[in-house]
């Protein structure tokens, strides 16, 4: 893959304005497929949650899941979208054999809902509202492995395989209208945007919305048009780009920075940029040409002859709006409020994306200043330098009971570190790995007390100093102590027994 | 024996329950005429294996007093478009050779659960496409009223299996015609039911708004036995309806009673008749419809003006249903697969085996279809199709506002010979001239004999049709024809197919 | 006449994948083109007024409960496969090596 060449962001902000527009797929969490009664579940064996309907067998035929259809409509509304009085599904005919049937069963025409908007806040407190121009149901791919070749990729792949466990899962489709005007936010809006929709799902309770296991999935665009002197009429938009497979929010922000930094560098030479799909590297931080989209990308669409039209009852849309949770931003101020954070802490949260693991680990059991520290702190450091998502490395439960055994006294914070070190690596739960790796802190008072007595012994200069009243000088001794216990003890309870000690 | 196969698959029933034959007997008897015959009309693409067990087990419930169903123990006919799981479902397509399906289609399921046994499999038109069963893959059909003739399509291996005596029943599918249009030319009934009324699911689909399954037989009760049996709603189709429907059989019963004619009325559909029709198809519909008049109907002549627009929306709507229903065969999950030379790509070997294992018609139709939906022609092909189904649908809604039944002869023509219209596709489709607007409108209607053509002495069919959800209407009009043609005759239209297999 | 080309045939299998000879591209390019020129006669009834059925016999709102049914086994869903390997189906390289 030739490198790409790049401008300079704040110099490619001189130039251009850029213009996005994102779809976000998300996984809804029903116990069925869309169109099948199978388990809504891809993480069992290949191709076992799978009935004819998910392989497209000769004879087989869709029906649609009402729960899925409910759950639609309560992201419409959570959209602020108006949910549609009768939609259908249409078939989207392309051959590839991940699609069971060569054809996707998704809306075209007439989406389930429409016309809303999704207010979002950036990191430096801007607020921008992105509109939404519909959102609708599909169903999901199965899942192709390729094999042979290097690294698992399509590319110089010799064979691939094919596990139709995910080929049916419930998609809603949420596709914003263009977005004018978020200049050089452009990559902190994206990553905003995208949090905003996880955290809306989330409170929905209709998705797991983990990125990183494909659940909410976010495809930009971006293009970039040449800015004009004042008075003068703006130029026409550029042709776009579509970033896919960008799985994470920390990528979201980083593909649309690239992409910007790609197209305005081509396009200051003087070049064009081709309109095509582009996959985000999350290894190099880079993106790398996909199919171009071209006139024969012809999907012949047309109504789906096995479905019929679904048409919402007012009292089903007014059930469903009653029954929708509080919206995002009146959320995050009542959260901010509830858990006592300072403006900078709560900025934070927010940045990180990490609301959602932070209300979950409160609920828990965990205090909000704990929760904040491991997730800011020490988990999200782990995940930058891995360039994970936080929120893949340790459930809410686990960053709970480390709190829990830190506030009970059987771990501190450096000890803590390294069991949370533990459950990232796999070794089970924070009480298997204080176990396993003997962690816990050393509450046994006779065993500190030798320590400490040996310490003093062979620092009698020390034990002098402390008895003459200068007590800073117990430091040396419990750091030797700790050392020691090899960090295992309360240094709180450490210093107490010095002092003890030491006054004889 | 010979006498258990020319039986109606009512008096079948009634011999069974009486226990006068056994289900073995029944089946065995069948299986015998199949062997005896089925060289020369190759109606069955596969016999089953399991039949005679399957009638042991029912004679055994019989022989312990359980309750059975009305049909239990009758030996029935299984198009091959209708997946089964003991017997291979191939759609008459090389595609599908030996594909073995892991389920039952509904219909299959109810007609088991109700103790039919089901003796074989059904040649046809590759993939429901013809009106001849020339597009079989596996070689045609013959008529049993002349083997030198097509038994329509594309159910004509269901059609000549009744006809020919190899089953007293059998299921079809009829998607533009597919049931009444061979029961037309093998002096046989056939109905196709209401959209909706009986499930698609496990109907390997053609034109999935168009679809329809339903029976084949000698008799109208006869096919009314079946209808009560296989439909009904199904939550596996969502186009299933869900009505309680009356009984076919009882409607067929109070049909054949003679006095519903009085004061029916008739339309004769001004638009299916004239140019294009045979002297001796027209002769013989005339003469049914002066009987009708003679027994108390009100006949008179309703117009259908975009009935003419039929056959065009339908050969844009099924082709471009057709393209994407058929892109499943793919050579990935099952069916055949042909590797191109040198191997190549997923892609490559989807086009070959796709290239290979379709025969022309499919491939002119999927080509046709993919046309008809593709960006720039879609509104003024597939949507436009759509809008003439619309008014198509109108058509009706006004005739059937001023009649109660709608007829017409079932098809143009008479039984043609092989290759006759093999290479004009448009005089191929004119086949289903008659048949076609009630698959668009999703209306119910039905064939049944009234005779032979004076000219070439072979079966003619009139068809009835009647408003949606009006299937009981068919059963008892068609069985009152029926009645009157057979005392008029004095035998059964079928009693005069000639013998086959040096019987 | 002639609206159809035979390169517009060769896009439509390639849309339909369908590996048309030659000849039976030059010969569906004929037939296509008679019988597209006697089915576009419903454009002559189809004005903007009519609006398009695409369900026979209409129904709407038909939906099954979120209830987890019988699935296939491993065997049923391999069994016909052409090629099947640590139980998913295998097909050829999906890019060609020009990619």
């Amino acid at each position: 893959m030739a490198k790409d060449a790049l401008m300079d962001y704040d110099k490619a902000l001189e130039l251009f304005e850029p213009v996005l527009g994102f779809e976000v797929h998300v996984e809804l969490n029903t116990k069925t497929k869309m169109f099948s009664h199978a388990p809504n579940d891809f993480g069992s064996d290949a191709n076992t949650n799978v009935t004819p309907v998910c392989l497209g067998l000769p004879g087989a035929l869709p029906v649609v899941n009402e729960q899925a259809v409910r759950y639609s409509i309560s992201l419409g509304l959570a959209l602020g979208c108006s949910i549609a009085p009768s939609s259908r599904f249409a078939r989207k005919n392309y051959f590839y054999p991940d699609l069971a049937k060569n054809y996707q069963i998704s809306q075209y025409d007439e989406p389930i809902a429409f016309g809303g908007s999704v207010d979002v806040e950036l990191p430096n407190g801007r607020q921008v509202t992105v509109p939404i121009e519909r959102a609708h149901m599909e169903e999901d791919a199965g899942k192709l492995t390729h094999v042979g070749g290097s690294t698992g990729r399509i590319q110089g792949a010799e064979y691939s395989l094919v596990d139709y466990n995910r080929a049916g899962v419930p998609l809603v489709e949420i596709v914003t209208d263009i977005i004018y005007g978020a200049e050089s936010d452009a990559p902190e809006l994206a990553k905003a945007y995208v949090a905003t929709i996880r955290d809306i799902v989330v409170s929905l309770g209709i998705s797991d919305a983990r990125m990183e296991r494909g659940n909410l999935r976010c495809d930009a665009n971006i293009s970039l048009r040449p800015r004009t002197p004042e008075g003068q009429p703006s130029a026409p938009l550029g042709t776009r780009t579509e970033t896919k497979n960008v799985n994470s929010l920390r990528s979201v922000e980083r593909a649309i920075r690239y992409e910007i930094q790609r197209q305005a560098a081509i396009l200051a030479d003087g070049g064009t940029i081709t309109q095509e799909t582009r996959h985000w590297h999350e290894d190099t931080g880079r993106t790398s040409a996909g199919r171009p989209k071209s006139d024969a990308d012809d999907y012949r669409y047309f109504p789906e002859p096995d479905l019929l039209p679904v048409q919402p009852s007012a009292e089903l849309i007014e059930e469903l709006r009653a029954a929708l949770p509080e919206p995002p931003a009146e959320r995050r101020r009542r959260l901010k409020a509830e858990w006592g954070f300072t403006d900078l802490e709560f900025q934070d949260v927010v940045n990180g994306g990490l609301l959602v693991e932070i209300t979950e680990t409160v609920a828990a059991g965990a205090t909000p200043a704990a929760a904040r520290k491991w997730w800011t702190g020490e988990i999200s450091r782990i995940a930058n330098v891995n360039g994970v998502e936080a929120s893949s490395l340790v459930s809410p439960e686990n960053v709970a009971a480390v709190a829990a055994l830190v506030e009970a006294g059987s771990l501190n914070d450096k000890l803590a570190r390294q069991v949370l070190e533990g459950v990232i690596a796999g070794e089970g739960t924070p009480q298997e790995v204080v176990d396993a790796r003997g962690l816990a802190v050393v509450s046994d008072d006779g065993a500190l007390i030798a320590a400490i007595d040996e310490a003093l012994a062979s620092q009698p200069d020390v034990l002098a100093k402390i008895r003459d009243g200068k007590v800073q000088a117990a430091g040396a001794v419990i750091g030797a102590v700790m050392k020691a216990m090899r960090g295992q003890a309360d240094a709180a309870r450490v210093r107490e027994l010095v002092l003890e000690r030491a006054a004889g | 024996m010979s006498d258990i196969i020319r039986l109606t698959a009512a008096g079948l029933a009634e011999k069974l329950q009486n226990r006068e034959i056994s289900a073995v007997e029944a089946t065995q008897a069948h299986l015998d005429r199949i062997h005896a015959v089925d060289s020369d009309v190759h109606a069955f693409l596969h016999v089953s294996d399991s039949a005679l067990d399957a009638a042991r087990r029912i004679d055994e419930r019989r022989t312990a007093g359980e309750e059975l169903g009305p049909l239990a123990g009758v030996p029935l006919a299984v198009k091959d478009v209708l997946v089964t799981t003991d017997m291979p479902s191939t759609s008459g397509s090389r595609i599908l050779e030996g594909y073995m399906s892991p389920f039952d289609a509904t219909v299959v399921k109810k007609a088991r659960e109700a103790g039919l046994i089901p003796i074989g499999k059904t040649n046809m038109d590759e993939f429901a496409m013809g009106s001849s069963t020339e597009h079989s893959a596996y070689g045609p059909t013959r008529n049993p009223w002349d083997l030198g003739r097509i038994p329509g399509g594309s159910g004509g291996g269901s059609a000549a299996a009744v006809a020919a005596f190899e089953a007293p029943l059998a299921l079809g599918s009829d998607t533009g015609g597919s049931i009444r249009q061979p029961a037309h030319v093998t002096g046989t009934v056939g109905v196709k039911p209401t959209y909706g009324a009986v499930s698609r699911y496990g109907a390997i689909a053609l034109a999935s708004s168009l679809d329809q399954v339903g029976p084949v037989t000698r008799t109208v009760l006869d096919a009314g036995l079946l209808q009560d049996v296989i439909g009904g709603h199904d939550p596996f189709d969502s186009t299933s309806l869900t009505d309680a429907w009356p009984s076919m059989a009882a409607a067929a019963r109070e049909g054949a009673r003679g006095d519903v004619l009085k004061g029916l009325k008739v339309g004769v559909v001004k638009e299916l008749s004239g140019e294009g029709f045979q002297a001796g198809v027209q002769t013989r519909f005339d003469e049914t419809v002066a009987l009708l008049q003679k027994q108390g109907a009100e006949v008179v002549e309703v117009s259908a003006p975009h009935f003419e627009y039929a056959v065009s929306a339908y050969y844009l709507i099924l082709p471009a249903e057709a393209s994407s229903n058929l892109a499943k065969f793919d050579s990935v999950r099952f069916g055949m697969r042909v590797q191109p030379d040198g191997g190549g790509t997923v892609e490559q070997v989807m086009a070959a085996t796709r290239e290979f294992g379709f025969g022309p018609e499919v491939k002119r139709r999927i080509i046709l279809g993919t046309y008809a939906l593709s960006a720039g022609y879609y509104d003024a092909y597939y949507g436009s199709a759509q809008k003439v189904r619309t008014l198509i649908q109108r058509d009706f809604d006004a005739a059937f506002a001023q009649v109660d039944v709608l007829v017409s002869p079932s098809a143009p023509t008479t039984a043609f010979k092989f290759g006759e219209k093999l290479e004009d596709p448009m005089a191929m489709y004119l086949n289903d001239v008659a048949t076609i607007p009630a698959n668009l409108a999703g209306v119910p209607g039905i064939s049944v004999p009234i005779g032979l053509a004076p000219e070439d002495g072979l079966p003619v069919g009139i068809q009835i049709m009647a408003p949606v959800r009006e299937d009981a209407r068919l059963y008892r009009v068609g069985a009152a024809i029926e009645a009157l043609l057979e005392a008029q005759w004095g035998h059964t239209l079928i009693s005069k197919a000639p013998a086959l297999g040096g019987k | 006449m002639s609206e159809i080309s035979e390169e517009q045939v060769a896009h439509l299998a390639n849309l339909a994948r369908i590996a048309l000879t030659p000849q039976e591209i030059s010969s569906l390019t004929t037939e296509l083109d008679q019988i597209v020129d006697s089915i576009a006669k419903v454009q002559q009834v189809a004005t903007p007024d009519v609006p398009a059925t695409s369900h026979p016999v209409p129904l709407s709102n038909v939906f099954r409960p979120d209830v987890i049914g019988e699935t296939l086994t491993i065997e049923q869903a391999l069994r016909n496969a052409p090629e099947h390997d640590d139980n998913r189906f295998r097909v050829s390289a999906i890019l060609g090596e020009e990619q």
